[in-house]
């Protein structure tokens, strides 16, 4: 297990918003991770996970069964709130606006996908820089690490599923290799790191 | 990287001077996406920065065109979203029957698949020849795309797939010809359809509408330039005339709610209240 600690400041970092992505493989890794986050969770989470068009909703109600935390399939404009988790819908990608809201968007497919990790975690890095966590599950594809590395450039925390653990490591390996992860984590530990950050605040 | 919150300052002053200089207004477009297809022009072009691009567009028309080229591409399928189309067919045909003519609005058209997808609805229903379709753009190369009816054939097979889970009566084969590569619409399909440009953003209501579909529009607006456009529709529409927005934008968020009713909400169709 690799960690920030020893380059953390030395005051907190008050993150804001935590970003979530995956594809193949993920279905599984998001609900164990996310059924370990406690009901006074104090951030709100946006998810993606790769989906075929016409997903009608699969991923986001297995998970609405699984989890303690809410669950929402946004509508565009809706504002984000703390503790909540939102989760991309098939065929569109989501977005977050500097003034808390959720945007979505039907621009072309980003790595052959719609929704786009690396839409998410991009408008993330423009909108919240530091205050950003950002975690990149299992998938056979490279879609998350660019976006990765833009917030890891803005100050804000990389985490990614240890590629040993997961059951497509192309993704979060991706993002490995081009030095976008400050931890390299199992789901399990990526689940206590929420719960201890999603704390700092209240 | 640059700090965001300069970019952010550079990208305001890039939308005012694109609205001073040319009269296109972007800057109440949703700030992620336009901030997005900025990006994705700089990493295209080589240009360094937002400050860059803003000294070329100052006198260099080409170049901004190019630029709002990006602002403007627009994705749209045949029968997207099959659950719509259906729901039109159910629940809102049999009200436009009801009327002599009917006026149907397609706001924000962009290449025109949708335009022809409800032209195939309304020909089945047996209504097409009283209705006509005002199908409007911004972007007038959109726009004559969508005029011409012609696409590529890969995109077809897809399209039948949704013809068909819309309910489509027919085969979907029936309403297109093939030459080479491409799929050219029947011509009678755009008999009713008047196209032109018009802008959300700065032009003025159309009358008397039975019906407006402006679907995967309203997600690239903010809430001011939204909520114009709202106000739009809701004067262009009679008493009790339709209104359809795409699946993931709600009425409910916005100022319009309590003027209209939810006919179909997964699908997003409202119908305007005789009494507001």
């Amino acid at each position: 297990m690799r960690t920030k600690e020893t380059t953390e400041p030395s005051w907190p970092v008050f993150h804001e918003i935590v970003v979530m992505g995956g594809s193949a493989g993920g279905f599984k890794v998001f609900s164990a991770i996310l059924s370990a986050l406690p009901l006074d969770f104090s951030l709100p989470i946006l998810v993606v996970q790769h989906l075929i068009p016409g997903d009608d909703g699969l991923f986001y109600r297995h998970l609405a069964s699984t989890i303690r935390l809410p669950v929402i399939e946004p509508c565009d404009k809706q504002w984000i709130k703390h503790g909540h988790v939102y989760v991309a819908p098939a065929n569109y990608h989501i977005l977050v606006e500097q003034n808390g809201t959720i945007a979505l968007s039907v621009d072309d497919k980003i790595n052959w996908s719609r929704p786009s990790i690396d839409v998410l975690f991009e408008s993330a890095a423009q909108a919240f820089g530091e205050q950003v966590i950002a975690v990149l599950l299992s998938g056979a594809n490279a879609d998350g690490a660019a976006g990765m590395l833009k917030i890891k450039e803005a100050g804000g925390l990389t985490i990614a599923l240890d590629p040993a653990t997961a059951e497509y490591p192309v993704m979060p390996q991706a993002a490995i290799d081009s030095g976008a992860a400050d931890e390299v984590l199992s789901a399990e530990e990526i689940g206590l790191r929420l719960v201890k950050l999603g704390s700092y605040k209240i | 990287m640059k700090n965001p919150e300069g970019e952010h300052a550079e990208i305001d002053l890039l939308l005012e001077t694109i609205y001073q200089r040319y009269g296109y207004d972007f800057r109440s477009y949703a700030r992620a996406s336009i901030e997005r297809r900025i990006r994705l022009f700089l990493s295209n072009t080589g240009y360094p920065s937002v400050a860059e691009i803003i000294l070329r567009i100052v006198d260099d028309q080409e170049f901004t065109f190019h630029l709002i080229h990006y602002f403007s591409i627009a994705v749209t399928e045949m029968f997207r979203d099959p659950l719509v189309y259906r729901a039109v067919r159910e629940k809102v045909v049999p009200l436009l029957r009801t009327w002599p003519h009917c006026k149907i609005w397609h706001a924000g058209c962009a290449t025109g698949e949708e335009v022809y997808s409800l032209a195939i609805v309304l020909k089945e229903e047996g209504i097409y020849n009283r209705a006509t379709i005002y199908a409007t753009d911004f972007n007038n190369e959109a726009l004559d795309r969508a005029c011409e009816g012609i696409y590529e054939m890969g995109k077809l097979q897809e399209a039948t797939r949704n013809y068909q889970q819309a309910g489509g009566k027919g085969s979907f084969s029936e309403y297109y010809y093939a030459r080479y590569k491409a799929a050219v619409m029947d011509s009678s399909l755009k008999e009713r359809v008047v196209f032109s440009s018009h802008n959300l953003a700065s032009d003025s209501a159309f009358g008397e509408m039975h019906l407006i579909f402006c679907r995967n529009v309203l997600i690239y607006f903010n809430r001011d330039l939204q909520h114009r456009a709202l106000g739009l529709f809701t004067d262009s529409l009679v008493h009790g005339g339709f209104l359809c927005l795409g699946t993931k934008e709600d009425l409910h968020f916005t100022d319009f709610r309590d003027q209209y009713e939810v006919v179909d909400n997964k699908a997003r169709i409202y119908k305007k209240k005789n009494w507001p």
